[in-house]
């Protein structure tokens, strides 16, 4: 942890007051009357970014768990697909994939009557549902290889030591293999995590209105560039460091000695 | 039929019931066979060395004892119970296995602690996650036992931050915690400092006085000699001598052992 003192370095106080005076500097001379007007639809926008974000991390880890699982101990038929999924999804840009599911199976959908007039359609033909599809598999796919390692990592003893003590196989899963796989990785998926949030722009491309859209739509409206983006830096820099963060809080509750 | 491990026990003058018997037991590695028929037979209040050189075989069969490793053929009976094998030797019921195995506590040579679990946390958790004992009960228990072996202190500790010989007495007390019918050590103080070897084995001493049943796979000839009642040396998967600790180790019959302990001491 960064303690008081350790600020207290000359040349650190030196970066922190240029930041300053370029902090007072953007509040004095640019233009922020704009912000009030847009500040509905930046929440809007703002929530989106967070709900997406939460909601495809979870789902795609949860899908991760699996796919490393399949890779690191599974039967053939089962670890080939994986790996195929993982190699497919890592392979290729996600702007690629998330355009091939909106445009592509997006304007799919309509020909089939039965889609339709299904429960589903009214969320079908919105973009937030191939929006969220694409971010949780590009999450599952790194994250599926980072699991696989995770799950090989994991000592052989600390297995035998669960079986020798007569622990069913999915408890030994919950309570040693998992906890053990996902603390040795945590660090890699902080990162990831962090990664996946400046994904989330491109889900603008299909017309979601995340943070990132709201501020084109300022730009678009008002011919004001370089104070929405630099707000816009500033929220993706706060997020990020708030997974940062939590990671970090999660990752002090097991010490490990390395 | 077979050599029992006899030698009666002052615990145990009363209590002759049979608590593991193994008959015949093979194991391969591949085309290696590691085992060659091994036949054991330790009763209530036993505790049984098996000595031998590396290779011997010695671990393989401790370790085909609780099925960590699937023997090829054999019969193996704890506590009047025959655990049910396929042709291949491997294990019919996996329920059953799991059942005998919580019966069996195992003591590692690398201790295996849990990594991400406090002290207290390693002790209570198959009691509580395993046998269903309530929490509040296990917890009272795993501090009795960690005071046992004398690491009352150290229960909030994780197990990367404390020596080997504190990692081992809390990992006997994790063994203790499930109150196994036998247990199972699989060199308990090989990968340990010679420093830290003693605290273990007083702590496995007292063990041996209060009758646990126990099987010791071990280095430390002294040791074996002092507390167990029967001694097994194996030599190339294969028991070659075992009698009481008197005779084996004053009076080896087969030249190998002779030559084993000369090694040795």
């Amino acid at each position: 942890m960064i303690t008081l003192r350790a600020l207290m370095q000359p040349h650190r106080i030196v970066m922190m007051v240029i930041f300053a005076a370029f902090l007072v500097w953007c509040g004095v001379s640019l233009r922020w009357d704009w912000l009030p007007h847009y500040m509905p639809l930046a929440i809007a926008g703002l929530w989106t970014t967070l709900w997406i974000l939460v909601v495809t991390t979870v789902l795609g880890f949860l899908l991760a768990v699996p796919l490393g699982l399949a890779q690191a101990v599974g039967p053939w038929y089962l670890a080939v697909p994986a790996r195929m999924f993982c190699t497919v999804i890592r392979g290729t840009p996600l702007l690629l994939q998330l355009w091939l599911l909106y445009y592509g199976l997006g304007s799919l959908f309509p020909q089939f009557p039965w889609i339709r007039s299904s429960e589903l359609w009214p969320y079908l033909r919105q973009a937030w549902p191939y929006a969220v599809l694409a971010l949780t598999f590009s999450y599952a796919g790194y994250e599926g290889e980072v699991m696989r390692g995770a799950f090989s990592s994991v000592a052989k003893g600390q297995l035998e030591a669960a079986r020798s003590f007569g622990m069913p196989r999915l408890t030994m899963f919950r309570r040693i293999w998992l906890p053990q796989a996902v603390r040795n990785v945590l660090p890699t998926l902080g990162g990831e995590s962090i990664l996946q949030l400046k994904a989330t722009p491109l889900i603008a491309t299909i017309t979601v209105m995340d943070i990132y859209a709201v501020s084109s739509r300022v730009r678009s409206d008002t011919f004001i560039v370089y104070e929405p983006l630099l707000l816009l830096a500033l929220v993706y820099m706060v997020i990020a460091g708030i997974i940062g963060f939590a990671f970090n809080y999660v990752e002090r509750q097991v010490p490990a000695r390395r | 039929m077979h050599p029992s491990a006899a030698a009666t026990s002052a615990a145990t003058e009363d209590a002759r019931e049979e608590a593991i018997r193994v008959t015949d037991l093979h194991k391969s590695f591949g085309s290696v066979e590691v085992l060659k028929g091994v036949s054991l037979t330790a009763n209530k209040g036993d505790v049984v060395a098996i000595i031998g050189g590396s290779g011997s075989g010695k671990s393989t069969m401790l370790r085909c004892i609780n099925f960590l490793e699937t023997p090829s053929s054999g019969q193996i009976v704890i506590g009047g119970e025959e655990i049910a094998m396929r042709a291949d030797g491997t294990a019919a019921n996996r329920r059953q296995i799991e059942r005998i195995r919580t019966r069996l506590a195992m003591v590692f040579q690398q201790f295996n602690l849990w990594t991400h679990r406090t002290l207290l946390e390693n002790i209570i958790e198959v009691p509580v996650h395993v046998l269903k004992t309530p929490r509040a009960e296990a917890v009272t228990r795993a501090r009795e036992l960690l005071a046992r072996v004398g690491m009352a202190e150290k229960e909030d500790a994780f197990p990367a931050f404390l020596s080997g010989g504190q990692q081992q007495r809390a990992a006997i007390a994790r063994a203790l915690a499930v109150d196994p019918s036998a247990m199972l050590f699989d060199e308990p103080t090989s990968a340990l400092d010679p420093e830290l070897v003693g605290e273990v084995l007083t702590v496995i001493r007292d063990l041996a006085a209060e009758g646990r049943t126990m099987l010791l796979v071990t280095h430390e000839m002294k040791f074996a000699r002092e507390v167990a009642n029967h001694v097994v040396y194996l030599f190339k998967g294969r028991i070659e001598e075992q009698g009481p600790p008197a005779e084996v180790f004053e009076n080896p019959k087969s030249e190998r052992l002779k030559q084993f302990l000369s090694s040795v001491s």
